[in-house]
Formats: structure tokens, C-alpha cells, sequence
């Protein structure tokens, strides 16, 4: 492998709002990372195998919907099925502030809701990611 | 056109349509005219105010669609509005239409945006969370109950299954004694913004083009009144793109329907009246007014010059508007209420003909009873208070504005020949061009609001401490439950030897070629679901596959 951390940009679910998935993309993509962007819709067994073949060491999570509190656990499940333990995961979109600590205990590294910078998100995949 | 002549045009429409009011008066006293023109600055109307600018009510319609525009009424107040059940949904129409609401305009869950039945493994967490969620015949007839569908217009935001969805409506209406002639709103019907910017398509765009035309072709004959597309800027806005980006890229897809529906064989004159318009408002209140206006004189143009059509109706752009959801903050959620109403002067400056304004707090959640009634009463408010509805095109004449509206048409028309050139905009989006284009913009606006060049109060400046942000709206969790279970007993219910040979017929028709909307009207009578229809069509049509780009 080479030595840049990997990230993948996922959209789980049936939202079609891509704006905020694309721009975190394309910061941290600037910021120095490898990034692959799933494209809309995918079911939380096709984002594990995405990211289980693409080798990555981060996952973000983008939902607008109101659907995460059932589909970000169902990713994370995914990923540890695939036996992905050490990918750190992260999710954004409009997120009231009381599902926070649901999410981060069923595995989520970070939530990030609107008016986020971008510069804290690459933070946030500088100072968690890790290499194999 | 000389302004006499203008004031003649008027008056005859006025005894046919009286004004609000006998007399309009500022808000100290001081009598306020119809129109104002160079006339009133001791100016004559020059040939450069005749091409450009105009009369209200007459071409280029840069000044608006109608000769009294607000002097006459005001524009229909439209809050977007569905989630949960059909139950539930009803619930909260019935509480808008009591609030003064003027027209209903429903929110669709996304399994419905997509056509999966709510049981379909796909729909996990989704069902009832953005909108309504209907699967038959059935949901429809509890939405619309106790709502006299022959006096409210009823504007539906699907499109890639609306044939489904306007079936159920003229369905549902005819089993309340209504007949479908009488029937007026709107389906958005707009697949190519979907694929641009919003996501909810289904199938490629040859077919969904032809879905399209079928929905022209039947309303021209059977639901006349009903505005059969709604031509979309406001989801290529919110997705980042710029002001004349959205009248461009919104411009060039409506010329993509119009080519279509003219290659399927129909007069322009026959469906071009019916073609409605959605935009977003945006804070920069004075470029936001050139901007209607702007796009207002170029679909003008464009229909006469390039299409061809007699019909002044086909001439007119007429559009509804929504304030610009991604400029609310999550940060101090009520200084939103202040964008929003910065947003509404925009849309009414502008000369729409129907406004959703959003709440305060939809950065972070749908928004609460309370949070949408302020909405609602910010346009009361304007409408009935700021006086900006007593005279028509008050900004007309302002250098700033006009100049803007100039700049704003030519930069969309050059977009429009840039498409043009690429061989149209289906070749434009699947080469990638347009999403590109808007995803530049959006980078650079967050980029520009990362460094500070750009500020959003609240957000980047002025920032401060918060605690609790109160009460949000949660959809109840037991909906997909609830919906699942109801789906289950009406598929019980209903024959399932019927349904099967609607849907045989609803294949042959999608198959060969003729009118789709006969036989999706008879499958829904049976109570065949979405799910079904659409996966009947799926079957035949295949899905479309997004290109990726970042």
C-alpha cells in the first residue's frame, strides 16, 4: 500500500441530497487523502463491500433524510462483519443534537451537523485515520 | 405599446377581475398607481423600455404575467408539507388550510419518490421521514379526506412516478363525484433536475422522457386545468449551483420537454400553457428579483422565437417559489425567520405566483406546528402589511435591478447555447457537464465561507454559546410498522386477478409504445400499488444508472 489514508464518501439509504457528501469529498481529497464516492443510494452491505475492496480507512456517511439513527448502525454492522474493526467511521447530515450520543455509541467517530467547517472534518480524518 | 393603450388592457381586465381594493394607498396615505414607467419621472417610453422591460400582463413579461399581478390577488400560499401516514398528513393540511393556506402542496416520503412499496428492503428507516408515504389507492383517499379537492389546488412535488401518483389523484377525486376536468394543481414531473441535482429518478431518460410526454399529451384532453410539469431551478440552486446557473440549466430543461413533446407529435400550442415553473429565493434579495424577471423575459423569447408558438398562454412563465433551504442555519435557528422573510420580499418583488416559505428550524429537523405557522405568517405579513403588493413590478427602473436582470439573462442564455452545442441536455448530463458545472459552484461558495469572504451570521461571525435548541418535530417510529401493516391487509383485500391484468396491461402499454396513463389509472383502481406499477415498468424500462463525478 501506499502511505495516503483512504477515505470513502457513502450515501446509505434512498436520499438524493449530494451537495454536502461532494463537498466534504472534494475537501478532503484537496487535503491530501485518497477518496472514493459511492454515488446515491446504497444499501449498508454495499457501502462494507465498497469499502472492503477499495481497501479504505475511513468511512463518512452522509444522510439527510432522518433515516440515520436506523442506517448509520446498519453500516457499522456491516463493516464489522466484513471484518472491518479498525475503519473509523463518521457521519453528517440533519442530525438533531440529542440522536448524537445514540450514533456515537453504536460506533461513530464523529457526527457532524450543518455549519460544520470543512477544516474539522479533515482534522478530524487526520487525527483518527490510521494506516494498516 | 404606449401606456394608454396599457391602461386600456388594464381596465378591461380589472371589470372582469376587480382588485383587492377600490383605492391603494402607501401605508401614510399617498394614492398608489397600478404601474409605474418612465412616464412617471417625466420620461417617454422609449423603444429600449418596449423590448426590454415592457408591460405587465403583455411580452416579454419581464414586468410579470399579469396586468394587476397583487392588485388582483395575491399569490397562492403553498406550505410543503407531508410526513408520517396519510392520517397524519391530512391532519396537518386540514390545520394549513385552516390557517389561511390557500393551496395544498404534498411532501412524499421517499419509498413513494422511487416507487417501492413501503415493505420493500430497500425502504428500511425511510418510510414516513420526508413526506407522506402512499402505496395504494387506499393512503390516497385518507390524505385527501374531508379536503374539497374541486375548490383546492393540490401541487404534488413526483416525478419520476407521477403518472402513478396523478392517476390516484383524478381517481380518488371521481370517487368523491368530481369530475377530472375540474381538477387543478400541479406534479413536478420533472425527471432531468433529478438527475442534475435532486436523486429520486427511477429510469433512463428515454423512457422517463416518453412518461413525460404521455402526461402532456392526457391532461391537454382530459385534465386541462392541471399544470402538467413544474420545471425545477430550485433543487439545481440548492445543490450550489449560481443564480444564472439555475435560470440557465432550468431554461434548457424545459426547452428538453418541449423538443420532446413536439417530436411525440403535439402542438406546441397544445401543452406549453400547462408548462409551470419552481424556484428557490436566496438572500442576495435584488440579484434573487432580476433573477425571476431575468428568466421571465428569456422563456418568452425562447418559446416565440426558437418554438414558435401563437398561444400568448405558451408565452408566459409562471412559477412557484421556495426560500432557499440550505441558507437556513442549525446555529441560532430564529435568526432564519429573518432570512426567510428577506427571501419572501425576493419572490413577491420578483412576481411569483405561488410561495412556500421555510421554518426556522428545518436545518434541523421537519419543522413543528408553531415553527410553519410563522412561516405562513411571514407572507401574510408581507402581503397584507409591507405595501409591496399595492403597485405591479415596483423595482422595474431601478439601474441596478434592470442591469442585473440583463446580466442574469445573458450569462443563462449562454449556458443554454453551451448545451445546445453538447447535443442537448440529456447529453449534457450524462457527459457530466451540468452537475460539474454546479458542483464548482457549491465548492467555491464553501470554500469562500471557510475563509471567511462570505459570511453567514451565526455560522462564521457572530457566533455564540448555545444551549437546547427546543422543540423539534420526530416522526413517530412506529409509522413504517403502521404502514407495512396497512399495505399487508389492502393487498388482502382487493382481487388479486385484477390487479394482475391491469398490470398485464400497464406492461403491453409500456411495451408498445401508447398513452401509459389510461391503463396506470385503471391499476390503480384495483388497488395495485406503487411498488407494483413502477416494478412493472422497471421491468421494461430498466433503472438508470447515476455517473459519478467529484
Amino acid at each position: 500500500m501506499s502511505g495516503k489514508i483512504r477515505v470513502l464518501v457513502a450515501k446509505p439509504g434512498l436520499d438524493g441530497h449530494d451537495r454536502g457528501a461532494k463537498v466534504v469529498a472534494r475537501a478532503l481529497r484537496d487535503a491530501g487523502f485518497e477518496v472514493i464516492y459511492t454515488g446515491l443510494r446504497k444499501t449498508p452491505q454495499e457501502i462494507a463491500r465498497i469499502a472492503l475492496e477499495e481497501d479504505v480507512n475511513a468511512v463518512g456517511l452522509s444522510l439527510l433524510s432522518g433515516a440515520h439513527n436506523e442506517l448509520f448502525p446498519a453500516v457499522i454492522a456491516e463493516l464489522k462483519k466484513a471484518g472491518l474493526n479498525d475503519v473509523i467511521v463518521f457521519g453528517g447530515g440533519v442530525i438533531p443534537e440529542e440522536d448524537i450520543p445514540f450514533l456515537k455509541k453504536s460506533g461513530l467517530g464523529a457526527v457532524f451537523t450543518p455549519g460544520t467547517s470543512l477544516q474539522t472534518v479533515v482534522d478530524f480524518v487526520k487525527n483518527n485515520a490510521k494506516l494498516r | 405599446m404606449k401606456k394608454s393603450d396599457w391602461l386600456e388592457r388594464y381596465q378591461k381586465m380589472t371589470s372582469k377581475y376587480p382588485e383587492r381594493k377600490k383605492e391603494f394607498t402607501t401605508g401614510s396615505g399617498t394614492p398608489v398607481n397600478s404601474l409605474y414607467t418612465p412616464q412617471d419621472m417625466g420620461d417617454t417610453e422609449n423603444a429600449h423600455y418596449e423590448q426590454k422591460i415592457g408591460y405587465p400582463g403583455e411580452y416579454p413579461y419581464t414586468r410579470g404575467v399579469q396586468h394587476t399581478m397583487y392588485r388582483g390577488r395575491f399569490w397562492t400560499m403553498r406550505q410543503y408539507a407531508g410526513f408520517g401516514d396519510a392520517e397524519e398528513s391530512n391532519q396537518r393540511y386540514r390545520y394549513l388550510l385552516d390557517s389561511g393556506q390557500t393551496g395544498l402542496s404534498v411532501a412524499f416520503d421517499l419509498p413513494t419518490q422511487i416507487g417501492y412499496d413501503s415493505d420493500h428492503s430497500m425502504c428500511k428507516g425511510e418510510v414516513g421521514k420526508v413526506g407522506v408515504a402512499i402505496d395504494t389507492l387506499k393512503d390516497m383517499e385518507i390524505l385527501f379526506k374531508g379536503i374539497p379537492v374541486d375548490k383546492v389546488s393540490t401541487s404534488m412535488t413526483i416525478n419520476a412516478p407521477a403518472s402513478v401518483l396523478l392517476a390516484m389523484y383524478i381517481v380518488n377525486a371521481e370517487k368523491q363525484g368530481i369530475k377530472r376536468s375540474a381538477l387543478t394543481g400541479t406534479i413536478q414531473n420533472d425527471i432531468l433536475k433529478e438527475y442534475i441535482a435532486r436523486g429520486t429518478y427511477i429510469f433512463p431518460p428515454t423512457p422517463s422522457m416518453r412518461l413525460i410526454t404521455d402526461i402532456f399529451e392526457f391532461c391537454s384532453k382530459e385534465v386541462p386545468k392541471w399544470n402538467t410539469i413544474s420545471i425545477s431551478g430550485y433543487h439545481i440552486r440548492e445543490a450550489g449551483s449560481s443564480a444564472a446557473q439555475e435560470v440557465g440549466f432550468t431554461l434548457a430543461d424545459g426547452i428538453a420537454y418541449v423538443d420532446a413533446a413536439i417530436k411525440a407529435g403535439l402542438g406546441v400550442d397544445d401543452f406549453a400553457p400547462r408548462l409551470s415553473f419552481f424556484f428557490n429565493a436566496h438572500n442576495d434579495l435584488l440579484e434573487e428579483v432580476a433573477k425571476f424577471r431575468a428568466a421571465r423575459r428569456l422563456w418568452a423569447r425562447i418559446m416565440k422565437d426558437r418554438f414558435k408558438a401563437k398561444d400568448e398562454k405558451s408565452l408566459m412563465l409562471r412559477f412557484h417559489t421556495q426560500t432557499g433551504g440550505s441558507t437556513l442555519t442549525a446555529q441560532q435557528p430564529d435568526n432564519n425567520i429573518v432570512r426567510v422573510a428577506v427571501q419572501t420580499l425576493s419572490a413577491v418583488l420578483g412576481g411569483t405566483q405561488s410561495l412556500h416559505t421555510n421554518s426556522r428550524d428545518e436545518a434541523l429537523a421537519l419543522p413543528t406546528e408553531q415553527s410553519v405557522t410563522i412561516a405562513l405568517r411571514t407572507q401574510q405579513i408581507i402581503a397584507e402589511e409591507s405595501g409591496v403588493t399595492n403597485t405591479v413590478d415596483p423595482l422595474a427602473g431601478s439601474y441596478y435591478v434592470e442591469s442585473l436582470t440583463d446580466k442574469i439573462e445573458e450569462q443563462a442564455m449562454q449556458y443554454i447555447s453551451k448545451i445546445d452545442d453538447m447535443g442537448g441536455v440529456v447529453k449534457a448530463i450524462e457527459g457530466g457537464y451540468i452537475q460539474k458545472e454546479i458542483q464548482d459552484s457549491s465548492y467555491k461558495y464553501q470554500l469562500s465561507v471557510e475563509t471567511k469572504d462570505r459570511i453567514v451570521v451565526g455560522v462564521n461571525k457572530y457566533t455564540m454559546q448555545e444551549t437546547a435548541k427546543g422543540e423539534l418535530l420526530r416522526v413517530n417510529p412506529e409509522v413504517e410498522k403502521k404502514q407495512v401493516a396497512k399495505l399487508a391487509s389492502v393487498k388482502k383485500e382487493r382481487s388479486m386477478k385484477d390487479v394482475e391484468a391491469r398490470l398485464a396491461d400497464v406492461r403491453k402499454a409500456a411495451k408498445e409504445g401508447t398513452n401509459l396513463m389510461p391503463p396506470i389509472i385503471e391499476a390503480v383502481k384495483v388497488y395495485a400499488s406503487i411498488g407494483e406499477i413502477c416494478g412493472v415498468m422497471r421491468e421494461v424500462f430498466g433503472e438508470y444508472k447515476e455517473k459519478i463525478i467529484i
